[in-house]
């Protein structure tokens, strides 16, 4: 997976997270998954489609997700809380956007579609064409991981498919 | 959160109302939060573009915030049948997705203006004020919470 791919959804978290929750960000760490994906706690899955086509998913563990909800609510919410995945989902759905947005200004194409929980325990492995770059970002209130599997899509117009290859 | 010079109608001095349209639970706690501290009243939600046209119809609000992704309709659309029917409509478009295609398609069918996400408090604010014109006065500031 592209460096170019990649970027516009770190600067979008990071900028993202650190008005939400009024903090310094930082990354923690930046790998490849290999293996299946493995949910860490309450996910949330946006599908992109068109010139670049994937998946994004945003995974914080139970503890952390409650509290970044908790601290966009302005008061402590239970585990049980549905606004606990909400806030998980409007995140994902947040940070995905602003990349988009970026991205599409370098000529690609998208159509972001509406968050999903994502409730299984371990996902589909990576593949050639479409790996999985996972990234740990580093906030007061916890780690929050974004687990990015993007390729291009091969019916793209010719002309962005030789951008691309440059 | 900060808090804002009141937001009035101008015809009667009513606090504005507005239709909330958001898939996402939480952003329309969160617009709802902001629109308390323009003085505003949430009149009415909606978590879809069908959805969004009923409640329209039913509460006939002076802003309509709409996001664009959003099952069964999307915002685009819901905005444009919305207009269709009522010209006089004022629905500003808010979502995280900003690119020029996705402002000028939502502008070309109807809307008035576009937020993208997340929505800071003073931006939205400014864009209200500009969306309402005429129709809207600004309380002093004085006079927030009388």
């Amino acid at each position: 997976m592209r460096m170019e791919l990649i970027q516009p959804f770190i600067n979008s978290a990071d900028a993202v997270l650190a008005q939400g929750l009024d903090s310094q960000i930082s990354i923690g760490s930046l790998s490849m998954e290999e293996d299946a994906y493995r949910r860490k706690g309450v996910a949330a899955l946006i599908y992109v489609t068109g010139d670049i086509e994937g998946r994004v998913i945003f995974d914080l563990d139970s503890q952390t997700a409650v509290r970044v909800a908790s601290k966009f609510a302005g008061t402590e919410l239970p585990e049980s809380d549905s606004l606990v995945w909400e806030t998980v989902s409007e995140l994902a759905n947040q940070v995905t956007g602003n990349a988009i947005t970026a991205l599409n200004d370098q000529g690609f194409h998208f159509r972001v579609h509406p968050p999903v929980l994502h409730t299984a325990e371990v996902g589909s492995k990576s593949s050639e064409d479409t790996e999985a770059l996972v990234i740990c970002f580093e906030t007061a209130t916890g780690n929050i991981f974004m687990n990015i599997a993007l390729r291009y899509n091969r019916r793209r117009h010719p002309e962005q498919a030789a951008v691309a290859g440059m | 959160m900060e808090q804002f010079a009141p937001v009035k109608r101008a015809k009667d001095g009513q606090p504005i109302r507005y239709l909330v349209v958001d898939d996402s639970v939480f952003a329309r706690k969160n617009l709802a939060r902001i629109i308390g501290t323009f003085g505003g009243q949430v009149a009415g939600e909606a978590g879809d573009g069908v959805t969004a046209i009923t409640e329209y119809e039913r509460i006939k609000p002076d802003i309509v915030l709409m996001d664009i992704t959003m099952p069964q309709m999307e915002g685009i659309e819901a905005a444009e049948k919305i207009v269709v029917q009522h010209p006089e409509a004022r629905i500003v478009m808010v979502s995280s997705v900003g690119y020029q295609e996705n402002i000028v398609a939502a502008l070309q069918r109807g809307a008035r203006h576009f937020v993208q996400k997340p929505v800071k408090p003073e931006v939205l604010y400014e864009v209200i004020k500009y969306v309402l014109g005429d129709d809207a006065t600004v309380a002093s500031a004085a006079g927030a919470g009388v």
